[in-house]
């Protein structure tokens, strides 16, 4: 099982998403939107399609995404 | 959060304010600069582990390096603001940025960016161990020799740099005078030849990527 996921993180990593996705500009660009979007659960992947799969291809963009989403979310509580 | 906040007065009126003259510009200058280090600190403080040689004040003259730039950011883009989002949540998300490349870049400050050794260590150890038998081992094979033979030297610096050796694509973009986003253009151009070429060798290889 520990073996699989390993297999599979490095082949994610190499391969990317393998889906069309947005390039790391257009992703910053709507970052912001599409982060209110997720956390009003109102289609965030349909509205900005290809963010998705490049968050998957793009670590540092996920970073990106996973700390204004938190940031974002500490700031409504 | 939608719909209604997008479009709410208070969005108009920072961008209104910031380009006011006088005291009033002013002062919205001050408070905008106050969220946008309340940001910076927010993601030094999540990235502390990474930062740990440096000493408090370090940290914070850090959040403050990087709340500077991004003032200085969200002034100059400030035409590019559509309203689709809080102003705040557009604004943070430059602070953020600011903040994550200082870190990570401190982070690898004197540090060597790993050899390709290391990434064929990386797919070996992947390929032998992955408990699928003689395919998976053809798999990885096959993929060390198309990343070799296939792809242009800076498709596969960068894909065996970010993807194989872990180094951060923002810290590989300093040390080539180049930028996140054009390295990412050769990770991906990389990835889609390794696919095709995989696909033709009659593997299966299907979605991928990681986890957000």
């Amino acid at each position: 099982m520990e073996h699989d996921k390993k297999r599979s993180a490095i082949l994610g990593r190499v391969l990317g998403p393998g889906a069309p996705e947005l390039t790391c500009e257009q992703c910053f660009e709507e970052l912001d939107r599409y982060v209110e979007l997720v956390l009003a659960e109102d289609a965030a992947d349909e509205r900005i399609p290809g963010m998705h799969a490049h968050l998957r291809g793009c670590p540092a963009c996920a970073e990106d995404f996973r700390s204004l989403r938190d940031l974002v979310t500490r700031e409504g509580d | 959060m939608a719909t209604a906040l997008m479009t709410a007065p208070t969005e108009i009126s920072w961008v209104d304010r910031l380009r006011a003259d006088g005291s009033e510009g002013r002062a919205a200058v001050a408070e905008l600069h106050a969220l946008l280090l309340k940001a910076a600190r927010f993601e030094i403080g999540r990235r502390s582990a990474e930062l740990a040689y440096l000493r408090g004040g370090d940290q914070e003259d850090l959040a403050h390096q990087a709340a500077d730039d991004a003032l200085m950011a969200v002034l100059r883009k400030l035409d590019q603001f559509r309203g689709e989002s809080r102003f705040t949540t557009w604004a943070y998300k430059f602070a953020l940025l600011e903040a994550a490349v200082k870190v990570r870049r401190r982070a690898w400050q004197g540090r060597e960016v790993p050899l390709e050794d290391e990434a064929w260590a990386t797919l070996g150890d992947a390929g032998a161990r992955a408990g699928r038998g003689a395919e998976d081992a053809e798999l990885f094979a096959a993929l060390r020799e198309e990343i070799e033979g296939s792809l242009t030297p800076r498709q596969r610096e960068v894909l065996v740099a970010v993807a194989l050796n872990g180094v951060p694509i923002d810290v590989l973009a300093e040390r080539l005078g180049s930028t996140r986003g054009a390295l990412y253009k050769n990770l991906h151009d990389a990835r889609r030849k390794l696919r095709d070429a995989l696909a033709e060798r009659g593997f299966r290889v299907g979605t991928g990527g990681e986890e957000t």
